[in-house]
């Protein structure tokens, strides 16, 4: 039976943890509120820029003699991995979950006789993948700074991948995300983005006249779609991050809560159990005087 | 009654505007193009330059650079990578994009020095139009 004190000291420090937790909840909550908003304000290029896209390769056709971006190298003996997860911690499963499904990638290219290197972007997927793959580890992102994300951290990452591509390092791209679904649901995703694959939304297949030829402008645009979907996954990484670290810090509060109720009924029970005991000694004195 | 189309702009981060316009000028990478309604279906790429647009509210100017211009029935969509009004642009905004396209050009390989060179030229006369010094 822990003794009076000591009971008295845990709860007021499971009293500061709560504290700490809600006010983390209310501030990812917050953040959570601008990053959706940020997401949802990237859409609309985003939505109009792989729809153009697909028109665009649909009608090019991925040919062998196609832009290497969209028709690929001919191989995918060499897959690249950006993995995006966040800079900080204590967000319930979201960085784990996201580093299961690389690891689980990862196996089944290595198990194929494929060759992974990997780009992480947050520090905290670097950590969680450091032990397994740290051998294949290429290049390190690092957004901590960064307190906006922004269209031009995208094309930063991008232009990083494209220069690696242009030099024959991999054949294959895919960025790993967390694709936001509601505050308690973050699903990871993986996208392939280089060789670009992109869904014809509808059979609407416009006939322009293009300035300059089809072939220019896809060669023109191509890499700006890159850019484009990473700051997409960005965004909705973003978003999902807050998500997660909204609810996991609600329910640490919750926790908390259970558990201070928990540790003051048995510190009213010790205390009574004490009154009783020492209530006991004065009578059982007196009788024996 | 002066006929309108729907003008769109928008950039990664945000939609910039959207209104009803009488006419846009796009700085399409193979010339200039003054777009009005009616006009037939185009798709261009921009070069880095001035997009006007003249509504009925007077003409307002957007400084853009990278991306696309879509031309279609209902309108015109212009997908920038980067679009100011030009009016807003301070030196330092105009700093980042030179300081941007340098970098292109300096990075880019044999196959695509021609068009970064081009972009380059482009910036340079964007900044002389806006009567900006080049850092």
């Amino acid at each position: 039976m822990p003794n009076l004190s000591d009971l008295k000291n845990r709860i007021a420090s499971v009293k500061s943890t709560r504290k700490i937790t809600k006010a983390m909840q209310m501030v990812a909550s917050a953040k959570l509120r601008r990053a959706q908003d940020a997401a949802q304000a990237g859409r609309p290029y985003a939505e109009r820029f792989n729809a153009v896209m697909a028109g665009l390769a649909a009608s090019v056709g991925t040919t062998a003699g196609g832009p290497k971006l969209l028709a690929g190298t001919g191989s995918d003996q060499t897959h690249l991995l950006v993995v995006m997860t966040s800079e900080r911690g204590l967000c319930g499963g979201f960085n784990s979950n996201i580093a299961k499904m690389v690891r689980l990638a990862t196996k089944k290219l290595l198990a194929e006789g494929k060759a992974v290197k990997i780009i992480t972007v947050g520090k905290k997927g670097r950590d969680a993948l450091r032990r397994d793959f740290g051998d294949k580890f290429v290049d390190h992102v690092d957004l901590s700074d960064v307190k906006r994300v922004g269209y031009n951290n995208a094309a930063g990452i991008a232009e990083q991948v494209l220069s690696r591509f242009d030099a024959g390092e991999f054949d294959v791209a895919t960025i790993f995300f967390s694709e936001f679904i509601s505050i308690i649901n973050q699903v990871p995703t993986e996208v392939q983005v280089i060789p670009a694959k992109f869904e014809l939304a509808d059979a609407e297949s416009t006939v322009y006249d293009y300035e300059p030829s089809e072939e220019g402008i896809l060669a023109d645009l191509l890499p700006r779609a890159v850019a484009t979907q990473i700051f997409t996954a960005l965004l909705e990484n973003g978003a999902s991050e807050q998500g997660a670290r909204m609810s996991a810090m609600d329910n640490a509060t919750r926790n908390a809560g259970d558990m201070i109720e928990k540790l003051t009924i048995q510190y009213n029970r010790s205390r009574q159990a004490k009154i009783t005991n020492e209530l006991i000694e004065i009578i059982s004195g007196a009788e024996a005087l | 009654m002066v006929d309108t189309l729907n003008f769109d702009l928008v950039s990664p981060e945000r939609s910039v505007a959207s209104f009803s316009a009488t006419e846009v000028q796009i700085p399409g990478s193979e010339g200039e193009m003054t777009v009005m309604p009616n006009h037939a279906l185009v798709l261009t790429t921009l070069r880095p330059g001035v997009l006007s647009v003249g509504s009925i509210d007077g003409v307002t100017d957007y400084v853009v650079t990278g991306g696309f211009a879509e031309v279609t029935a209902s309108g015109v969509t212009v997908l920038a990578e980067r679009a100011i009004i030009k009016s807003d642009i301070t030196q330092s905004d105009l700093n980042g994009i030179i300081s941007s396209f340098k970098a292109d050009l300096d990075n880019a390989n044999e196959e695509m020095h021609d068009a970064a060179r081009k972009a380059y030229a482009d910036v340079i006369a964007l900044a002389a139009a806006l009567g900006m010094s080049v850092a």
